[in-house]
């Protein structure tokens, strides 16, 4: 019972995505105005060659910050699990 | 520990590596790179060494709270660049068109300047240095974890 | 403005985003699980850098550039957290497997189900 419906909601999620894949824009046209406006301005108002990184850190630099707190939630995360309580003797290596 | 091949091999390469990813940090916005893909680079050199020379004795030298002091470092350069411009906005490029980093480059296709780009160099050393430390202790307490379970049982 | 059937790269797009979620409902041994939101997570990122490609486009970088245009940057930008996001996440999952491993000497997920101790 449960593996019949699994399967049967796994394919109807396969024919939206090969539906979406066949009706999007075709590949090597994109419609696009906002990329258009950062591409003639970057030299100008960030002054940096690289438009991905003025992107990045100058027009959209709220999600850097974000992401940095995800690295640090992640390494924290990581850290607390491997604690021991008391030192232990330590034997071979890796 | 590996065999003395690995062990001399791998001293002759972690610093170019190194310095690779130093490079790499820095000129990130003139060249494709910048803060995530340095330290993303300085990180594999770490692991080499750890792969090559043993987490045990990697983790006399490079403890852990070294690298808590780097990472909330990175974190406080970042926030304060961010705050540096609050007159404007949140994020401003404050630093375009003055003295340090302020080069405004000519239009179109130009070999690159590197006093250009306002703030983006040093939030690409911020972002680069949390990087690191963030990779390095992730190897390197995993390393630990793995080899202490062959031990008890 | 429909597509055509030549829109490869974004059928590859469906095709590893199907075989990812296969993988995810049917298999039982907790490495081979990560593996299967491993292959999602590369299946998304293949999506966004391949909604930005203009045709004979060059890379968006100003430096010695040769003549042409340039490609949409966005999408780039959005990539680069993705790929972040991902390492996270995997590096917290493997970690768990491991604290699985130590604490019930065991990882298929039917037999490590039970709490205990």
């Amino acid at each position: 019972m449960r593996k019949t419906a699994a399967v049967i909601s796994l394919g109807i999620i396969i024919a939206i995505l090969i539906a979406t894949a066949l009706l999007i824009h075709p590949f090597g046209h994109p419609p696009s105005q906002m990329d258009d406006y950062i591409i003639e301005n970057t030299q100008s108002e960030t002054g940096a060659n690289n438009a991905v990184t003025s992107v990045v850190f100058d027009y959209r630099g709220f999600d850097t910050l974000g992401e940095a707190t995800i690295l640090f939630t992640a390494v924290t995360g990581v850290v607390m699990l491997f604690r021991r309580k008391k030192e232990k003797t330590p034997g071979y290596d890796v | 520990m590996m065999s003395k091949i690995v062990r001399t091999i791998s001293n002759l390469l972690t610093p170019l590596i190194l310095i690779f990813g130093l490079y790499v940090i820095m000129h990130g916005h003139l060249t494709p790179g910048g803060g995530f893909q340095g330290g993303a680079v300085f990180a594999s050199g770490i692991a080499l060494l750890i792969v090559a020379f043993g987490s045990y004795n990697i983790q006399k030298k490079l403890k852990e709270h070294h690298f808590s002091i780097l990472e909330s470092s990175g974190a406080m350069i970042f926030i304060g660049l961010a705050f540096g411009g609050i007159a404007t906005v949140f994020f401003y490029n404050f630093l375009v068109g003055s003295p340090l980093f302020g080069h405004i480059p000519p239009p179109g296709s130009n070999p690159g300047d590197i006093w250009t780009a306002g703030i983006i160099p040093l939030m690409n050393i911020a972002v680069g240095l949390k990087v690191i430390a963030g990779l390095s202790v992730i190897v390197l307490v995993m390393a630990l974890a793995s080899s202490k379970i062959e031990i008890e049982e | 403005m429909t597509g055509t059937i030549f829109n490869i790269p974004f059928l590859a797009v469906a095709a590893l985003v199907g075989i990812a979620l296969y993988i995810i409902i049917s298999q039982r041994n907790l490495i081979k699980l990560v593996m299967g939101i491993v292959i999602l997570e590369s299946g998304v990122n293949l999506f966004l850098i391949t909604l930005g490609y203009r045709e004979a486009g060059i890379a968006p970088i100003y430096t010695n550039a040769p003549e042409g245009v340039m490609v949409l940057p966005i999408p780039q930008a959005l990539t680069l957290t993705s790929i972040v996001i991902g390492v996270a996440t995997t590096a917290l999952m493997l970690s768990m497997i491991m604290l699985i491993y130590r604490h019930s000497g065991d990882i298929d997920s039917e037999k490590s189900r039970k709490m205990k101790g």
